[in-house]
């Protein structure tokens, strides 16, 4: 260091530039003087040295490359040196005159080779050019036919050659192979050729490119044999030969009788793939030779395997015969049913060609946007083979609907068979029918929109699905609730009578409040509403039997105005025009003055009534307390609800602490999709029971008691002041995202711009590739196809139309070769 | 299509004088005798008049129809001569979908009315023209059609009046010398003028209207017959049998309706004489323009083909004319002929319009067609709208206009316009959420008819209200009016619109193209766009094109360039229900251009996004929330856990309980692709 510091002093400022630009990359390699030099060298060991005229600028970007080379060199035991030539310690080594800088390669203190510095133009030139000096034994370079053919036959029956081809000495391919005949010299013999006629004799055209060939010699036992040879694929790279040499070492064919899910093989550690041949015991012969051939036409691309079928304990698919298990991990296998050898192979290599893809674009692998993302459209797809019991229902047609609505009370499903929300509906609409089968005189019929487009605009259906009720005399009325079984046949149930039914007598009224009357519905419509009028209050009247019609199906309504109402209004303390609620579970009787309201209010006034002061929140209803527009309070609760829990909630709602809460509770046995909204709102989910605070409808805050806290009173009392008081820190906040596309969609107008500007004349029979496959595809099948359409599913489409185009290509070019 | 005669023209000069000589007259708003008046008035009750006359009718309008004939379609009762008509009558699609019948039933009108459907008055495929006129007839009776019969109208002039509605009325001049005067005109007069070419010898010349239709007047004749249309093959088709041999001449190529998907070319029922000619049988086509021809009759009365400019040398007997052959002998026309037909079509009959009406002829298609706008106003005078047969210079070619099973849904198309623009009834549409938009474009382009037949010409539009939560379905828009939606529908389309158009491939159909070629068809959804037989195409714009942008789109575009489009990929049996291949694509690009999420979803999903969401996707919003959630069924259920859109939190809860803590990741759970959760906690 010092003295070349001293020397670039010397030499000027332009040069000490230069210098400290390699300063930091000079590091490594030791500068002696040719003294030190020849001092340090051992017996047997590799040593490159660099003689250098210092004040030659030539050298240093020589240098930059040797400096590169010496991490390399040294991981095969080669040191490397400059050796500085000063004026008072000259050597032979040094060259007479500043062009003649050479550098040279000892073993101990005898020179193997002295390299002009032309020829070690860069790191991989100078590892190449060292790497065969020293392995001169181990790599034989030839450059005829002959010579191949004599090391062939020397080795036949004894060892296995590694022939390669490159394009020159000391280039990137050059170094591969030597660094591979480093390691693996040894045990193969290396064999390297420049010569392209050599090349282009064992039969390959493509001269550009190195290659690397696998000569299979040592299982050769009849000298007149040729030694089968695999060609390497992958571009010569130290990796890529490593890799394919291991390959070679692999047995060619492994039997297993185990879940191809847990066989493990170089293959994979490797990144190759697996095929596993399924092979039955009556075939077991057959699908050897099968499955060493696919071997044999696999062998450096992927693992062959035979799966004994019969002695496995997992259950694979009864037609695949071929299983497909990718290098990556986590990616479950795939069981094919291939009945050409050829497209095994295409499949393979397919695969690995969409792994290279995958390695240039890694972050632009786009998601699979042909797969079902609808949950409901991919559950009634998938359920589109089960029969269900349409005949449970009447079928209705332009022809019979009218008279079949007018003959009877009759519900009619509105529905299209290709829209999946109908016919999931549909699926709810049949189990309601096998529900009432034979207990109601409501006729359930259906109308499928998809043939009886004219029926549904006239019934003014123009979206699916629809449910109607037609009852005689009355306008039909559309069903409003949840599309499922239960919400549909409540509103059935309740539409039994009229509403609001007229109760005739003080005891009838009795019956009705206490549920007695309509014992079979109140389980349907947990409160009873009786309106008490005055015979007289015409107007009241009027109001409160359209409310009650408004509401028919969701409550029970009735109506007194007899003479004698008096007694239930003073029974009740309720000042006439009234209401009586009464609720059935808790037993209670409640009344509400009616003064002057119109029809709208007192709907409001009922379905206000219908709202639990803490109810159980469930799928269902949710919605309904939602429109209270207050941010929740929920207690999720494993199972019913802890009376404890229940009684400090109501004391509080009583206290009228929580009126700018909506309180309830969650049954996570009734709701289990609670589960899911408990994960979204805590990272580790804390013990059961679990009370927080969401709000909804600003910010999205979500708030959780204390775990550690008891739910009483007190405590909620506390941390709810907190909350109020903005001192409790949120759980979470819940995203605020608009819900956008979850996939792309095609671009079908740059599609069309791109092929409008390469060929202005489109769609040309002959030009797509598409075409090529498709056409491969269907010469086999189907010559005589009227009109080719595809006969594949879509899901397996995609599949197989790049493997058929892949595959054709890889097939002739596998011809060539072999 | 009343077919008046070319010869008569105006009606009587007297009262025609009046007109011309006093316009001041009729200026005057309080005239002695004023002419009855009409909101409507619709020349001739042929199918376009009829059709036209049952939107009126229905619509309590105060209309009349004016048809020279005692009944209704007197066409039909000449043409086609040969009695056979080439629109079909299919009966059975296996299909009880009645709009969807209408795309294989190409001679119903369109009525409410179930009886009044074509199929009920023929059993065969290729029905008598007979049929027909009983049909008409039928439908005027029984819809109780206002028609005016034997009724013809001289002359239709124009007369100035700001209170009418267009600034002028129509006065229409009958043959008794009566006034009738229209706010409103409507001509359905169809094509009622023979298309003659004038050359030399044009005389000797027989024409479809009037020639011979019994095979036996032809036997052993040669036969030469100009044109090459259907006329001139279904006469030909009658005497192939016994005619010598039967040469075919036009200017233009053959034009298969098969290869040019346009039902006014050579349809296959007619073409024997293709077959005939590709097999030497004798008979042959020739193309030539007929203008430079000349027809000469020799002394037995044969007929010889020559060119114009040889006649003009001078000679004038016919036996000294030059002909080709004597400069070239193997000249294809070299023998004579027993006769010559022409068969080269209609015109129509501008002859009753005064010039004040402005009603000329479009350039292109000469006389054939009067001008008209995309709207099938006349570009001359507002008011006067033609309908039928007439209006095809809109689609010549292209469409199905200029017949039954296209202009009745384009006659529809005018009376909605007529509705808003005088009437103030806004063009019929439906709402719907915007979770419903997949279904109602599925729906339509499943069964539409009038997108089915009138592509290119008639195509639905989505007006998509505010925010995209809600849009309007407006049917059947005469798509080259785009421009001018709002003024013509009284629709508002401000925020963006999507336009479902009906679309062969761009480069398939032509008179030289091979329909057949092996890779013809698509089947993928990545190659939807290249799809060549007639496929639904949705053209989605931020904005309303303004007319330049229509007008100067690009070539061979149906529309200006859109901001997105999307093609349904073809299908085989034209039933683009398929879920994956056909409904999921169209999902997605909805959901691209709209930048929503469209996909719908059980009331428990839904239920979870309401408590761990702040906003839930449009199927939720407008289902669930409004307590109309899908809550599904157990086995539907159970699917959705083993494709993994759906979660089976009861397992989730068990597992928790086994383990403690579990992996549990939201990753299945559907939803949006949101960052998790927890991410926002940073903001504390």
């Amino acid at each position: 260091m010092m003295s070349s510091s001293f020397n670039i002093f010397r030499v000027g400022i332009s040069f000490v530039m230069m210098c400290i630009f390699y300063k930091s990359a000079v590091d490594s390699l030791s500068e002696l003087s040719p003294q030190k030099y020849f001092s340090t060298l051992q017996p047997g060991k590799a040593s490159l040295a660099y003689f250098c005229q210092a004040d030659s600028p030539r050298t240093s970007v020589f240098l930059e490359e040797l400096n590169e080379a010496v991490k390399p060199l040294q991981d095969y035991g080669i040191s490397v040196a400059k050796v500085n030539c000063v004026k008072e310690e000259t050597s032979r080594y040094c060259g007479k005159e500043k062009d003649l800088v050479k550098a040279y390669l000892f073993r101990g203190n005898i020179l193997l080779r002295e390299f002009p510095t032309d020829t070690l133009f860069d790191v991989n030139a100078i590892v190449a050019h060292v790497l065969f000096a020293l392995l001169f034994n181990e790599v034989k370079y030839i450059t005829t036919l002959e010579d191949l053919q004599n090391i062939e036959n020397a080795l036949k029956g004894k060892a296995n050659i590694a022939f390669s081809y490159v394009r020159a000495i000391g280039t990137p391919e050059h170094r591969a192979v030597m660094e591979a005949a480093f390691v693996y010299g040894t045990t193969y013999q290396f064999v390297l050729t420049t010569e392209t006629a050599l090349l282009e004799s064992i039969g390959t055209e493509d001269i550009e490119n190195a290659h690397l060939y696998f000569f299979h010699c040592k299982q050769v036992l009849d000298l007149t044999d040729q030694c089968r040879r695999t060609l390497m694929e992958p571009p010569l790279t130290t990796l890529n030969i490593h890799r394919f040499i291991k390959t070679m070492e692999a047995p060619l064919l492994t039997e297993v009788a185990e879940d191809p899910q847990q066989v493990s093989t170089v293959h994979l550690q490797l990144g190759l793939p697996l095929v596993f041949i399924v092979s039955q015991q009556a075939t077991y012969e057959a699908d050897r030779r099968t499955a060493e051939w696919v071997a044999w036409r696999l062998l450096g691309k992927a693992g062959v395997l035979l799966l004994l079928r019969d002695f496995l304990e997992v259950d694979i698919p009864r037609h695949a015969n071929v299983v497909f298990r990718r290098a990556e991990e986590g990616v479950p296998v795939e069981f094919l049913v291939l009945h050409d050898v050829d497209l095994i192979i295409s499949c393979v290599e397919s695969n690995m060609h969409i792994e290279e893809i995958q390695e240039d674009e890694d972050d632009m692998e786009s998601p699979d946007t042909d797969i079902q993302d609808d949950e409901v459209a991919e559950t009634v797809y998938r359920d589109r083979k089960r029969r269900l019991p349409l005949e449970l229902t009447v079928e209705l047609t332009e022809e019979t609907f009218n008279a079949t609505v007018v003959a009877s009370d009759s519900i009619v499903l509105f529905y299209a068979g290709w829209q999946a929300v109908s016919m999931a509906f549909l699926q709810s609409y049949i189990d309601l029918a096998i529900k009432l089968k034979g207990t109601s005189n409501m006729l359930l019929t259906r109308v499928n929109c998809a043939d009886w487009s004219d029926l549904c605009t006239k019934q003014n259906v123009t979206e699916f699905p629809v449910v109607k009720m037609y009852k005689e005399g009355k306008s039909p009325a559309s069903y409003p609730g949840m599309l499922g079984t239960e919400d549909l046949l409540k509103f059935i149930q309740l539409n039994r009578i009229s509403c609001p039914v007229n109760i005739t007598s003080v005891q009838e009224a009795e019956e009705y409040l206490s549920g007695e009357l309509y014992k079979d519905l109140i389980s349907y419509s947990s409160v009873s509403v009786l309106g008490l009028f005055s015979p007289n209050m015409t107007t009241a009247k009027e109001d409160f039997t359209e409310a009650g019609n408004y509401l028919k199906g969701c409550v029970i309504t009735g109506i007194y105005s007899e003479d004698d109402v008096l007694i239930l209004s003073n029974k009740y303390a309720a000042t006439l025009p009234a209401l009586l609620l009464a609720r059935h579970k808790e037993g209670k009787i409640e009344s509400i003055p009616l003064a002057n309201s119109p029809a709208q209010d007192i709907v409001q006034i009922i379905t206000d009534a219908l709202l639990e002061t803490f109810p159980e929140i469930t799928v269902e209803n949710l919605p309904i307390y939602l429109r209270l527009q207050k941010p929740l309070l929920i207690l999720f609760s494993d199972g019913s609800i802890n009376p404890q829990y229940k009684k400090a909630i109501l004391t509080l709602v009583n206290e009228k602490h929580l009126d700018s809460l909506t309180p309830c509770w969650l049954n996570l046995k009734n709701t289990p999709v609670g589960r899911g909204v408990l994960q979204a709102y805590f990272d580790a989910l804390p013990p059961l029971p679990l009370l927080v605070v969401v709000n909804l409808h600003s910010g999205g805050h979500v708030f959780a008691f204390p775990s550690d806290q008891a739910i009483t009173e007190q405590n909620l009392l506390l941390w709810l002041k907190k909350l109020e008081a903005g001192l409790e820190s949120h759980i979470t906040i819940l995203p605020a995202q608009e819900w956008k596309p979850p996939l792309p969609a095609y671009d079908f107008l740059s599609m069309m711009d791109a092929a409008a500007s390469q060929h202005p004349t489109r769609k040309d029979p002959e030009c797509t590739k598409e075409t090529d496959a498709q056409e491969n595809d269907k010469k086999h099948e189907d010559k005589s196809a009227f009109r080719k359409e595809p006969i594949e599913t879509l899901r397996i489409k995609h599949w197989n139309r790049s493997n058929l185009f892949k595959g054709e290509k890889s097939f002739k070019h596998d011809n060539k070769e072999l | 299509m009343g077919f008046s005669a070319a010869a008569r023209l105006w009606g009587p000069p007297g009262l025609l004088l009046t007109f011309v000589l006093h316009p001041a007259l009729c200026l005057r708003p309080a005239q002695t005798s004023a002419p009855p008046r009409r909101d409507y008035c619709v020349l001739g009750a042929g199918p376009a008049g009829l059709q036209m006359a049952y939107f009126l009718q229905r619509a309590g309008r105060d209309y009349a129809v004016f048809e020279r004939a005692p009944r209704p379609g007197s066409f039909f009762t000449r043409y086609p001569r040969h009695r056979k008509l080439i629109s079909i009558n299919k009966r059975h699609t296996g299909k009880a979908n009645a709009e969807f019948n209408l795309r294989h039933d190409w001679n119903s009108l369109l009525s409410h009315d179930p009886r009044l459907l074509f199929r009920h008055y023929s059993r065969a495929y290729f029905p008598d023209a007979g049929d027909m006129v009983r049909y008409l007839g039928d439908f005027a009776d029984q819809l109780g059609l206002h028609v005016l019969y034997n009724t013809t109208i001289t002359h239709v002039t124009l007369n100035k009046d700001r209170q009418a509605w267009n600034g002028h009325y129509f006065i229409l001049t009958d043959g008794m010398g009566h006034a009738h005067r229209c706010s409103v005109l409507l001509v359905a007069t169809g094509l009622s003028v023979p298309n003659q070419v004038d050359f030399p010898g044009s005389e000797y010349v027989e024409g479809y209207e009037s020639v011979s239709v019994d095979p036996k007047d032809f036997e052993g004749q040669n036969v030469l017959i100009l044109g090459r249309g259907n006329s001139a093959f279904e006469t030909a088709e009658n005497i192939l049998g016994v005619t010598n041999f039967i040469h075919m001449l036009s200017r233009s190529r053959v034009r298969l309706s098969w290869a040019t998907h346009y039902v006014g070319d050579l349809r296959a029922i007619n073409n024997g004489l293709l077959d005939t000619y590709q097999l030497k049988s004798l008979d042959g086509l020739l193309e030539s323009d007929l203008t430079d021809l000349a027809v000469v009759k020799d002394r037995e009365g044969k007929f010889h083909v020559t060119l114009k400019f040889f006649l003009e040398e001078g000679n004038q007997s016919a036996d000294t004319i030059t002909l080709p052959q004597d400069d070239s002998d193997n000249f294809a026309m070299r023998v004579a002929y027993d006769r010559v037909i022409r068969c080269l079509g209609w015109n129509f009959d501008f002859s009753i319009f005064n010039k004040s009406l402005r009603l000329s002829s479009g350039g292109e298609f000469s006389k054939k067609y009067p001008l008209v706008r995309a709207s099938y106003e006349s570009k001359g005078s507002r008011g006067l709208f033609v309908l039928g047969t007439a209006s095809h210079s809109v689609d010549y070619r292209k469409s199905a206009g200029g017949f039954i099973h296209g202009f009745r849904y384009t006659v529809r198309a005018v009376h909605r316009l007529l509705e808003h623009r005088h009437h103030g009834v806004a063009w019929p549409s439906t709402q719907h959420p915007i979770s419903q938009l997949t279904s109602s474009i599925v729906r339509r382009v499943n069964e539409a008819s009038g997108l089915y037949q009138m592509f290119g010409v008639l195509a639905d539009v989505v007006l998509l209200k505010e925010n995209a939560t809600a849009f309007e379905y407006l049917e059947e828009f005469p798509m080259q009016m785009l421009a001018q939606l709002e003024t013509i529908t009284g629709r508002k389309a401000r925020h963006g619109l999507f336009v479902i158009n009906m679309e062969y491939g761009r480069n398939f159909s032509g008179p030289d193209k091979d329909v057949f070629f092996y890779d013809r068809s698509v089947g993928h959804t990545e190659d939807a766009w290249q799809s060549n037989f007639l496929h639904p195409v949705i053209y989605y714009y931020r904005h309303l094109p303004t007319e330049q942008e229509v007008r100067f789109r690009p070539a061979d575009w149906a529309l200006p360039r859109p901001t997105a489009i999307h093609h349904i990929v073809e299908d085989f049996l034209t039933d683009w229900t398929a879920p994956v291949g056909h409904i999921l694509p169209l999902r997605r690009f909805l959901e691209n251009c709209l930048d929503t999420d469209l996909r719908s979803f059980y009331a428990e999903s839904c239920f979870l996004f309401t408590l761990t969401h702040q906003k839930l996707p449009p199927f939720c919003q407008q289902g669930y929330l409004r307590m109309q959630g899908l809550v599904g069924t157990e086995s539907l259920w159970r699917h959705g856990v083993e494709s993994g859109l759906l979660r089976d939190y009861a397992i989730v809860g068990r597992r928790r309980e086994d383990q403690g803590q579990g992996p549990l990741s939201s990753s299945q759970a559907p939803g949006p692709p949101v960052q998790p959760l927890d991410s926002n906690k940073e903001e504390l």
